[in-house]
């Protein structure tokens, strides 16, 4: 298994991640080192198994939908680096 | 009583003696804090140390107590690691991108632990996220073993066990995602429980990987657990993932009477590589303890246990790197300031927040996830799940309970593994198939290696049978007698 530094970077490309020229190579060998102990799974035979993502078996969880106490706006903006308007402020979208 | 003789308590104890107004909660909380002030140096266990709200909520449990209204934790000093939100009090998760994060509520535990009349006195070290298992990717400080110095406490929740295991709080609040409790519980030779998948509230805890975390208690005897756990054991509405089932009480549920339950023995677990033999040894002497005790012991197997390691480290971090994009610098946490444009401002602001670890994970499970990688490894390692869901349902129609050691080597040095993943990975191997099936699992003290280093006894069972385990475990605690033994650790007098 082989994990090259454009791999690195296309996927810290897609997670939104920077990773300086230095790191790559340690990053690339660490992934590939993992990837390949993953290669393993491939030997087992899964032809008809679900996949599971729930461990414990619930149905879905429904709720009345009324009107209830939430967070107040100025608590949910009290964290946010920058706020205005009892809006969130971002850099600018567009270029 | 010494001030040394309150911190060294068990919950139960302190809330015999508290009842009966033999000591008072605010003697008790301020012996505790002047303890953390004296030996954090050495053990570095905290993140936060809430000495003044602590003061105030043991003047309240006093109050309560004399009132004859307290709740069962009145007065009980305890700390939570810092992934559990609390209201007012900054919550770090160990990242540098939460360094300044003040949650606007508490989480469900926490509300809980509140109006039980629980003193919290702080918020705990851990690994970064609660990714890794030696508490060394934490972002501000390296824990050390209360046992050993030179050594990891385990991780990822290794600044409670350290903190409880050192009498620093009478107990802790942990989370486990694949062995997060358990793990360094055993390396601090203390308790520590992760109840089945949806039994506590996960409402309020900063999301690692949702299908597999679950917060739980970290003790110093199992009597603590069992009150812990019903103390945050119990359905909550805003968790869509906890579930409507009636909490017993875990503590009316312990005894020394296990003739009535079967213990299996998994033969993969006992050829497991990387096996330390004292660590076999320290088990299989479990064993026999056990069976003296009246326990009647069957060989089973589980056959997908090799797989676990792969496919755990393939859905945790894809779960991982979905919810950790939530960290965008906009909300809540970190941002870089200097960014040119959006993108720019993501980028940065997620490199400088994250560390090395986290970032690992996320690359790991976007790699997983993304498109002509995701049957291969992502829907496999899932595929791989069901099949060790199935070794689980079919052992338990053998056995009760699952024997096993917690880890496969007692605590290792600090800095061993840093620089190599996928061998911290490994070490994780007896633990995370419990959260890859959902079921409850415990560790329990049972023994010392080399140089005294602690070791854990592992026991799973079925889900939502904690009862089932917490009496095993209690039995085995009575029979085994090794309770009680603590490290030395010198105070530094300020």
């Amino acid at each position: 298994m082989k994990i090259t530094k454009d791999e690195v970077q296309h996927v810290a490309e897609l997670a939104r991640l920077e990773i300086a020229d230095a790191d790559v190579e340690k990053f690339a060998r660490t992934l590939a080192d993992i990837l390949e102990h993953a290669e393993s799974l491939g030997r087992v035979d899964t032809t008809d198994v679900p996949p599971t993502a729930h461990a414990v078996e619930i149905s879905n969880a429904f709720r009345q939908d009324v009107v209830a106490k939430h967070l107040e706006n100025e608590a949910a903006l009290g964290n946010a680096p920058e706020s205005e308007a009892g809006s969130f402020v971002v850099p600018k979208v567009i270029e | 009583m010494t001030p040394a003789d309150l911190c060294g308590l068990t919950m139960h104890e302190a809330c015999d003696l508290l009842k009966k107004r033999e000591i008072s909660a605010t003697e008790l909380t301020d012996a505790v804090v002047e303890r953390i002030r004296n030996i954090e140096p050495r053990i570095d266990a905290y993140i936060t140390v809430t000495d003044q709200s602590a003061r105030r909520q043991a003047e309240a449990a006093d109050e309560a107590i004399r009132a004859g209204n307290a709740g069962p934790l009145a007065g009980i000093p305890v700390a939570v690691k810092d992934l559990i939100c609390t209201k007012g009090i900054v919550t770090t998760c160990a990242s540098k991108m939460l360094e300044a994060f003040v949650p606007p509520y508490d989480a469900s535990v926490m509300e809980k632990l509140n109006n039980s009349g629980a003193v919290m006195v702080g918020k705990l070290n851990m690994d970064e996220f609660a990714m890794g298992s030696s508490t060394e990717n934490s972002g501000f400080k390296i824990t050390r073993n209360p046992w050993d110095l030179s050594r990891i406490p385990g991780g990822s929740s290794g600044g409670s066990a350290a903190a409880v295991a050192a009498d620093m709080c009478l107990g802790a609040l942990g989370s486990d995602t694949g062995g997060s409790i358990r793990q360094p519980a055993s390396h601090c030779g203390v308790v520590g429980l992760k109840p089945t998948y949806g039994r506590v509230s996960r409402y309020g805890l900063v999301a690692f990987a949702s299908s597999l975390d679950q917060i739980g208690p970290i003790t110093r005897d199992v009597t603590d657990a069992a009150i812990l756990l019903s103390a945050i054991a119990g359905h909550d509405p805003r968790d869509s993932t906890s579930v409507d089932r009636p909490v017993p009480d875990y503590r009316a549920a312990l005894s020394t009477d296990i003739r009535g339950l079967t213990f299996g023995i998994p033969a993969e677990y006992r050829d497991a590589e990387g096996m330390d033999p004292q660590v076999s040894s320290a088990v299989e002497a479990a064993v026999r303890t056990l069976t003296d005790a009246g326990a009647k012991c069957v060989d089973i197997s589980l056959p997908h246990t090799e797989h676990a390691v792969a496919a755990y480290y393939l859905i945790a971090p894809a779960e991982a790197s979905s919810n950790l994009a939530r960290y965008d610098g906009v909300k809540y946490g970190y941002r870089n300031t200097e960014a040119g444009g959006l993108k720019q401002m993501y980028n940065r602001t997620r490199s400088e927040g994250f560390g090395a670890e986290v970032k690992r994970r996320i690359l790991l499970g976007t790699y997983a996830l993304s498109a002509g990688y995701y049957d291969a490894y992502y829907k496999k390692a899932s595929q791989i799940r069901t099949l060790i869901q199935r070794d689980f349902a079919a052992a338990f129609t053998r056995c009760d309970i699952i024997l096993a050691p917690t880890a496969p080597t007692p605590a290792f040095q600090i800095g061993e593994k840093v620089d190599d993943p996928l061998q911290m990975y490994l070490s994780d191997i007896f633990t995370l198939s419990a959260n890859l099936a959902g079921i409850p699992g415990l560790s329990v003290p049972c023994g010392f290696a080399r140089g005294g280093l602690p070791v854990g006894l592992q026991m799973m069972a079925n889900h939502f049978a904690e009862a089932d385990l917490l009496k095993a475990a209690y039995a085995f605690e009575q029979a085994a007698g090794i309770n009680g033994k603590k490290p030395e650790i010198a105070e530094d007098t300020a």
